[in-house]
């Protein structure tokens, strides 16, 4: 398959990118300055991530449409108001995940961002349960850029009067250089900011004015340094077709509603582990000392028994210490639980630590 | 203190009698971005040329660092261990790796120079 370029591909050049492979794309991993300033920068003052190669998945159709969907996705869909979003994901017949999306109420159905490397496979799993009465397109058409930070609003404000009124998890169109765009108030480290969804012609105008903000490019590195701090889940990592949102420390995705009347694949199991519990579930982890556990790590009791593996793990410029997410027998899952990280074929001391690691400051 | 020679794995090396001072060069650093952790050897420990000899971890991925020659380790810097953003700013000099006595100047001799070493990094670029 060629390698694909989102349209600001040229632009990152000219900032100082260094692109790597990423789900078939090739994607900025850092600039100039690197992962740490950046990381900071985004929770000082504000950062802009191209995320373009997200799927931006519409569907429009009938009240059949909220019905198809709730066969695949655990979230109250036939309740979500428009311009509403929900944290949710799709589910197979066991219950695991296929991936985890942002799924928002359109005026005509649905809005849904997928993650690159899923969202042809999750265009095949959703359409499945979809008929010739509704209508689906992955535009590609479309950028998406996060704009994160505590600046983020005061900024773009001056540019789209009326984004600060939205409230986090909610969205709407505004009017930019004669066109709509669609601005949700969300994003995904732990910050407040926005997600705007908007032309490929268009985009490269909103950079620069983002730019002439003191506003940085924000690279893949430091968004995972970030989502991490935050205790978010990245796709393919923390989170795989293997693993059911009640292992992954997710129920709280799973619509109330939903959980008592199921509905959805994989309900059967997934009904079970919130009767009983699972036997492994996600954690945060913090090694002690300067030593990072790496996505792989094995985890051990204090009493040597292997218990558990690393899913993610860095450097929080933020926490100032290593920060880790993994996968732990449950009985281990409590915090403050004292562990061990063998890295390099050395045990090094660890918790279990409250998650997120550093505290959000979202806009509700 | 002898001029600088270089490796291929973008270690440096100086020699001041029979005891050399290896580090990590300027482009390893930068190739590797923030530095964030680093661990050095302790006295004592046999390395041998092109062995593993310390870790360095930047936000991306986790690197070994080889001794560029063999000998026998007479000091780590602990100082690089506890502030690993130090790297970054000094490579190639206050923020050494390690020190070892060596066994054979002829590995010395075999590094490259500045010279060979730029050339080296400029024909491999990654």
């Amino acid at each position: 398959m060629e390698v694909q370029k989102t349209a600001l591909y040229n632009y990152h050049k000219t900032l100082g990118a260094k692109f790597v492979p990423f789900a078939g794309y090739e994607m900025p991993i850092q600039y100039k300055e690197g992962i740490v300033k950046e990381h900071i920068s985004t929770r000082s003052h504000a950062g802009f991530f191209d995320v373009s190669h997200m799927g931006q998945f519409f569907l429009e159709g009938d009240n059949t449409l909220v019905e198809a969907l709730e066969k695949i996705i655990p979230a109250d869909l036939k309740n979500l108001k428009i311009n509403h979003s929900k944290y949710s994901f799709l589910l197979n017949k066991e219950g695991g995940i296929i991936d985890d999306l942002i799924i928002t109420r359109t005026e005509k159905g649905f809005c849904i961002i997928l993650n690159a490397a899923c969202k042809e496979n999750d265009i095949k799993q959703i359409s499945r349960f979809l008929t010739n009465n509704h209508k689906h397109l992955l535009n590609n058409n479309l950028s998406l850029i996060a704009l994160q930070g505590p600046k983020s609003v005061e900024i773009l404000e001056k540019l789209i009067p009326g984004v600060t009124n939205l409230k986090f998890m909610t969205g709407n169109n505004f009017d930019y250089e004669g066109e709509k765009l669609y601005i949700t108030r969300s994003g995904y480290t732990g910050e407040d900011g926005f997600e705007i969804s908007i032309s490929n012609k268009k985009v490269e105008k909103l950079i620069d004015y983002l730019i002439s903000n003191k506003v940085k490019p924000i690279g893949l590195g430091a968004r995972d340094t970030l989502r991490l701090e935050a205790g978010l889940c990245l796709y393919g990592h923390d989170l795989n077709e293997k693993i059911n949102p009640v292992e992954a420390n997710l129920k709280w995705a799973i619509a109330k509603k939903r959980k008592e009347v199921g509905g959805f694949n994989g309900w059967e199991k997934i009904k079970d582990l919130l009767a009983n519990g699972s036997e492994k579930i996600r954690v945060g982890i913090k090694p002690d000392g300067k030593v990072i556990a790496r996505e792989n790590t094995k985890i051990f009791s204090s009493d040597n028994n292997e218990i558990g593996f690393v899913t993610s793990g860095t450097f929080g410029p933020s926490v100032n210490a290593p920060v880790a997410m993994g996968y732990v027998k449950s009985e281990f899952s409590e915090i403050g639980t004292f562990i061990q990280l063998e890295v390099r074929g050395k045990k090094y001391g660890g918790k279990i630590s409250e998650l997120p690691f550093y505290k959000k400051s979202y806009v509700k | 203190m002898s001029e600088k020679k270089f490796s291929k794995k973008h270690e440096w090396v100086s020699l001041d009698g029979d005891v050399a001072t290896v580090g990590i060069t300027k482009h390893a650093t930068e190739m590797l971005g923030d530095i964030v952790f680093v661990e050095v050897p302790d006295a004592g420990k046999a390395v041998e040329k092109e062995g593993q000899a310390a870790v360095v971890e930047s936000t991306k991925a986790a690197s070994d660092v080889y001794s560029p020659i063999s000998g026998e380790i007479t000091e780590g810097n602990k100082s690089i261990a506890d502030d690993p953003g130090s790297v970054n700013t000094d490579p190639e000099g206050a923020s050494w790796f390690f020190k070892l006595k060596i066994k054979d100047k002829g590995e010395y001799d075999s590094l490259m120079s500045k010279d060979e070493y730029d050339k080296f990094c400029k024909e491999n670029p990654s």
